[in-house]
């Protein structure tokens, strides 16, 4: 079979070689810290942090959620004003349809505003 | 092992032999990355020295890095004050083998000038093993890099496999050092006996 029969052969040939270039270097350290390094792992050198201090209590707290809601609140008002304003300019032609449910959308944001007042979010603490 | 006359032998006819153990040293002496941190005005002539004009490049030890993890050789330069020392000490316990310490002038060496000083450690070597020791305070550049030079020829001479191998190539010995904890008066222990002990001073008649 001459040599040039197959066109991909030589394709192959690459990518096992660059899989060799990658992983030859690796094992060899591997070997090599195998062979003459022992590994000495300790409470120190596996510490997460690298600024000399010892790090305090977990990371895994939780965070203080409070402005969340706060935040929620004022973005949902503030997008009520962008449909308040064409609602006040056109006020006068507007059929008792589009008068009523536009109505009824201002008064379930004021029911959530309710909730979130007598729910406390509104005071800082 | 190769003969040492066939290795000379071998050399006047441009064919050179290595031993894998001198291919790692000399690699290893060519590479030594810094751990980057100051602790007193030791530091500004550390600095000096991998600047232009006095260019550690040219000894492959420019790279100056901001993580233990990365770093194979502290230069504690500066004074080290007990509230500092506990946090040195875990610096280069957080550091890889193999790692080398140089104490760069008075202060790191012995407490230099601020020895009197009820806060000032006299001497970093009294917790961790110190390679090489400049006097100076502060050292010149060039005496820093006279360390270097110095601690390049100490790595060049380690052993890989023989008995008189350096510490972290022994599988017992430790790896991380003890961390003196603030006592009432002083840190606890004062030094570390494994590494270092006071000089008996005995009176002769």
């Amino acid at each position: 079979m001459p040599p040039d029969n197959d066109p991909y052969l030589v394709i192959l040939v690459l990518m096992i070689a660059a899989l060799l270039f990658a992983l030859a270097p690796l094992a060899l350290a591997w070997i090599w810290s195998k062979k003459f390094s022992p590994q000495k792992p300790g409470p120190d050198k596996n510490a997460i942090y690298e600024c000399g201090l010892e790090s305090k209590g977990d990371a895994w707290i939780p965070f203080k959620a409070e402005y969340y809601l706060y935040a929620i609140i004022f973005l949902i008002f503030d997008v009520e004003t962008i449909f308040l304003l064409p609602f006040a300019v056109s006020f006068t032609g507007l059929s008792a349809d589009a008068f009523i449910s536009m109505i009824v959308f201002v008064f379930l944001l004021v029911l959530g505003l309710a909730w979130a007042w007598q729910k406390g979010v509104l005071t800082w603490k | 092992m190769i003969d040492e006359s066939l290795r000379t032998e071998l050399s006047k006819q441009g064919i050179f032999t290595l031993k894998l153990e001198e291919l790692y040293n000399w690699s290893r002496k060519n590479s030594v990355w810094p751990l980057q941190f100051g602790l007193a005005c030791c530091a500004i002539e550390m600095i000096a020295t991998s600047m232009a004009r006095y260019d550690l490049a040219r000894f492959g030890a420019e790279v100056f890095r901001p993580s233990p993890r990365q770093a194979d050789l502290m230069i504690v330069a500066g004074t080290v004050t007990k509230k500092m020392a506990p946090q040195v000490i875990r610096l280069y316990n957080q550091m890889p083998e193999p790692k080398y310490v140089i104490a760069m002038g008075a202060c790191a060496i012995s407490g230099g000038p601020f020895k009197q000083g009820y806060n000032v450690l006299k001497g970093i070597d009294r917790y961790i093993p110190v390679d090489v020791h400049i006097p100076g305070c502060p050292p010149r550049p060039e005496a820093l890099l006279h360390a270097f030079m110095t601690l390049q020829k100490k790595i060049e001479e380690q052993s890989l496999t023989s008995e008189q191998r350096p510490r972290h190539l022994h599988a017992d010995a430790p790896s991380e050092f003890p961390i003196p904890q603030y006592g009432a008066h002083d840190l606890e222990p004062p030094n570390n006996p494994d590494v270092w002990q006071p000089p008996v001073v005995t009176r002769t008649e």
